[in-house]
């Protein structure tokens, strides 16, 4: 089992913020795939500019492998202070 | 260094107090206060989403990678998330140096990455709805300044 997590303008168009996923796809790209697949509109949400992957809280700019227990989340152009 | 995510409200005045005591060897204090504002009068109220672990990590690098740039002697970083309130206080920054211009520009220096590089995402719930606000080019331009 993977989990997904959402943040910022992803989670309001999924309609969810965290899901686990029993049995993932083996790879990083194939999970965007998956997701895109499931929900066209998140799809496009993911492919936009500026949204990054991290994987256990660290970014990935490469497709990676998944694991059992990994933390998958997307993350969306970022704006603090 | 200290690197504080919290959902209650802050006192600046109060912050910067106790940042300054103590510091004989220090020069400087150099400290900035970013506040909600409401745009064009309307009644907004900002919500700040953070992703627990990773976020308060991202800025613990960047405050760490601040203090060896710009020589300083400590960091301070507070900065809300949750629902807040126009006029309240989002974010202080405070850095410590032997001399101003250092602690200057290290306040300067963290304010941009904050703005675009710690990773936050800001929702506006106004009149007309809310909004996630991404940044500016202008925001994502002055963080590049220090690269």
């Amino acid at each position: 089992m993977i989990r997904v997590l959402l943040f910022g303008r992803l989670s309001d168009i999924a309609g969810w913020r965290e899901r686990p996923i029993e049995a993932p796809p083996r790879t990083l790209s194939e999970l965007r795939a998956m997701l895109s697949a499931e929900d066209e509109r998140l799809g496009e949400a993911l492919a936009a500019k500026g949204v990054q992957a991290a994987i256990d809280k660290v970014i990935v700019r490469t497709d990676v492998a998944l694991a059992a227990g990994m933390e998958v989340a997307f993350l969306p152009p970022m704006s603090g202070g | 260094m200290d690197v504080r995510l919290q959902a209650e409200p802050f006192d600046p005045g109060a912050l910067l107090t106790h940042f300054c005591a103590g510091r004989s060897e220090t020069g400087a204090v150099v400290s900035f206060t970013g506040i909600a504002r409401a745009s064009a009068g309307a009644v907004t109220t900002l919500e700040l989403e953070a992703y627990p672990g990773f976020t308060d990590a991202e800025i613990a690098r960047i405050a760490e990678a601040a203090m060896a740039r710009f020589s300083l002697q400590d960091v301070l970083i507070v900065h809300r998330i949750g629902p807040i309130a126009p006029g309240e206080a989002i974010v202080f920054v405070a850095a410590a140096s032997s001399h101003r211009r250092e602690a200057f520009e290290a306040a300067d220096h963290l304010m941009d990455y904050l703005k675009s590089r710690a990773p936050f995402w800001k929702k506006e719930h106004g009149p007309g709805g809310a909004r996630w606000i991404e940044p500016t080019a202008r925001d994502i331009a002055d963080a590049e300044r220090w690269d």
